[in-house]
């Protein structure tokens, strides 16, 4: 079990050294030339030199990677420049550890651009995932008990046309015409703990968090639904009748566990990828998350910041693959670690 | 269908020795298709202590006619009529409910294929333990102690370890052990074993067999043996029923049965069994043709396109009519549902020597 995990975090370090490797590469690839993007126009070859140093754009490709990945471990100082940080400290911008870059753009480290945003995001992803598994999983499971029935027709028909509506289209909604037309709800803005409390963050997260949630919920509808119509016809079940159970322990005990298992596996992963897919709900409601960080990022050609969220949304997935496998272990006894 | 009745009377003679009596058993089920005829018309009796071996190639009705008995049927749109009388009970009037308190207790069933059979997420002594707690009103630990002694009672070694394991922790063999545990772990008075070596290899086939009969023997249930391995029957049925698109089409003791059948589907059975101690370069005698469709059965006798003897029957009888199930020409215990008038002549002429010509010499 320990072997297990030790062997699965070691082949995580190394998938994201990989991924940052290839973003890194990605952006050298691409035509723009960083310094002079940040220096803007009425640069001068000088100022433009003094821009790349200090950036680092100067050295090579593998220098350049050297230094981020050093700095995530150690920290870093922009400029690295021994000679400046004796006569004008002030100008120069220390980057505690872990040091996933500076922004000029932003004027900020990344881990403070992340630090920002993340409980947004976290927020958000935490608040639609409860939504959509609970909401999910109960109308899946009520479709297939009902199967057949107007109750099932009706469930899987709504969750076919949520499903097609796109999330910018269900936020727009939510938000001109549940918050300000009529008013149902305060114009959502985000609200931490620390400013609104507990109901006030939750309310502040509502009307996103639905937005979110939609989409997911439609999906798990229909594959909680279908999982567990699949599971009614498993020879067990018909096992678990003729013992003479109650109907109710033949659902719940032997055909929903059955059922519900893959379901782990697949919430696991979305979980993951909304921490920065939220892109379109924050973008709807202008809420700070990660997902507007990552496109102001890219159309800036914001190198570091791009990095450092691919870095570490990726890290994501991967600690949620690994906790995904781990629970699922302790769920089916038929399945080994190692 | 009636779930209000309460009838507990007995709709049999209570003097009458069967344990299980099914009379005119039907069960169709509607489909967008038509009606698929599963079962038409089924007739038997089981006598407590007795084995019935219920023989047919697959979609005959053999399973479908026990998962009636089980009331496995209930909650499908299945439509069942006729008459289950299980120990002077009426199992089609019952409530679900009341069924459901039979279903394990007085009549229990295994399954085919033991690993698909048993969920793969509860250990064996908990599955075993649930079928004894749900009609017994027990702790878990007792009900894990009976579980452990069921399990060495058919003959699985180191029980108290073994019951904590998962069905995939356990051999192909010792899975139907498991599972005929549970089958019997609240003495059924009907046991039901719908194929039960048929996932299994020879020899634990010839020890899963032998453990059933001492069990039955043991516990004197009755015991409904599901197959389409005359090996099996004849090893272990009293009396033998072949089923055909969803009727009998021959019934009557074992032995009777396998030496005298009148029914041309049973020849076919027959010769279609490999021997042993015959010739190796012998072929195999296929049954020519597939099985019926149970949407549209043929006219007549619905073996009538697969069989080689129609011709001998006058007329066009075996199109156009039906045969009942009546007597053959040994007596009234012997039925059959054929045309032929001297089926057991044309057997010993022409069929016998073909599939064991030593055996005809002999006669």
């Amino acid at each position: 079990m320990l072997a297990y995990v030790i062997r699965r975090v070691f082949a995580g370090v190394i998938m994201l050294i990989v991924m940052s490797i290839v973003t890194f590469a990605l952006f050298f690839a691409s035509p723009i030339d960083q310094a002079s993007f940040i220096c803007g126009k009425n640069c001068s070859a000088a100022q433009k030199a003094q821009t790349a140093a200090a950036m680092g754009y100067d050295d090579s490709f593998a220098n350049q990677w050297v230094d981020f990945a050093k700095g995530v471990v150690q920290g870093r100082d922009y400029p690295d420049d021994p000679e400046l940080r004796k006569t004008a400290p002030e100008t120069i911008v220390h980057c505690d550890a872990p040091c996933l870059g500076y922004s000029r753009e932003r004027g900020d480290t990344v881990t403070n651009l992340i630090k920002d945003t993340f409980p947004v995001s976290f927020s958000l992803a935490i608040s639609a995932f409860v939504l959509w598994i609970v909401g999910g999983v109960l109308l899946g499971v009520t479709a297939a008990l009902k199967k057949g029935t107007i109750i099932d027709r009706g469930l899987v028909g709504l969750s076919l046309v949520a499903y097609a509506f796109p999330t910018f289209f269900v936020g727009l909604v939510l938000y001109k015409f549940v918050a300000i037309k009529w008013g149902l709800t305060d114009i959502p803005r985000y609200t931490s703990i620390a400013e609104g409390g507990v109901g006030g963050w939750l309310s502040s997260l509502t009307l996103p968090a639905i937005t979110l949630a939609v989409f997911f919920m439609a999906a798990y509808v229909r594959m909680t639904r279908s999982y567990v119509i699949e599971s009614f016809q498993e020879d067990y079940v018909r096992t678990a009748r003729s013992k003479g159970l109650r109907e109710r322990t033949v659902t719940f005990k032997h055909a929903l566990r059955a059922a519900l298992t893959p379901i782990v596996t697949m919430a696991g992963l979305d979980f993951a990828g909304l921490m920065g897919g939220a892109i379109i709900t924050e973008s709807v409601f202008n809420y700070p998350g990660m997902g507007k960080l990552a496109v102001r990022a890219s159309s800036d050609f914001d190198l570091p910041t791009t990095v450092g969220l691919v870095v570490l949304l990726a890290a994501f997935v991967i600690v949620a693959n690994i906790i995904v496998d781990l629970l699922y272990a302790v769920i089916d006894p038929r399945v080994r670690l190692g | 269908m009636s779930t209000t009745s309460p009838s507990i009377l007995p709709t049999t003679d209570p003097a009458s020795e069967a344990l299980l009596s099914v009379r005119d058993l039907h069960v169709h089920f509607p489909t967008q298709d038509g009606l698929v005829k599963a079962v038409n018309g089924l007739t038997f009796d089981l006598e407590r202590g007795k084995t019935l071996g219920i023989v047919g190639e697959s979609g005959s009705g053999k399973s479908v006619s026990s998962m009636a008995i089980m009331g496995l049927h209930r909650g499908t749109n299945a439509k069942l009529s006729g008459e289950i009388v299980l120990d002077g009970v009426n199992l089609l009037d019952i409530s679900a409910e009341e069924m459901r308190k039979k279903r394990g207790r007085e009549v229990s069933m295994i399954f085919q294929d033991p690993l698909s059979a048993m969920h793969p997420y509860y250990t064996v002594g908990n599955q075993i333990a649930e079928a004894y707690r749900v009609h017994h009103d027990v702790s878990r630990k007792v009900a894990k102690q009976r579980a452990v002694e069921m399990l060495d009672r058919v003959g699985i070694p180191n029980p108290d370890k073994r019951v904590n394991d998962y069905p995939h922790q356990f051999s192909g063999g010792m899975r139907q052990r498991a599972m005929i545990a549970m089958g019997l772990i609240n003495d059924p008075n009907l046991l039901i074993a719908d194929e039960p070596t048929t996932a299994l290899d020879v020899t634990v086939q010839a020890q899963i067999l032998d453990l059933l009969q001492d069990l039955q023997r043991e516990f004197n249930s009755a015991v409904i043996i599901i197959t389409h391995d005359l090996g099996v029957v004849a090893e272990m049925a009293d009396d033998v029923l072949v089923m055909y698109a969803g009727r009998a089409v021959e019934y009557g003791p074992c032995k009777e049965i396998l030496t005298h059948p009148e029914m041309p589907y049973t020849w076919g059975l027959l010769s279609s069994v490999p021997d042993l101690t015959g010739d190796t370069d012998a072929r195999l005698i296929p049954i020519p043709g597939n099985p019926p469709s149970l949407l549209n059965p043929p006219s007549g006798c619905a073996f009538h396109p697969r069989c080689p003897h129609r011709e001998k029957v006058p007329g066009d009888l075996c199109r156009t009519e039906l045969p009942m199930l009546v007597p053959g020409q040994r007596g009234p215990m012997h039925t059959k549902r054929c045309h032929l008038p001297n089926a057991d002549a044309i057997y010993a002429a022409e069929v016998l020597p073909v599939i064991a010509p030593d055996l005809a010499e002999e006669l």
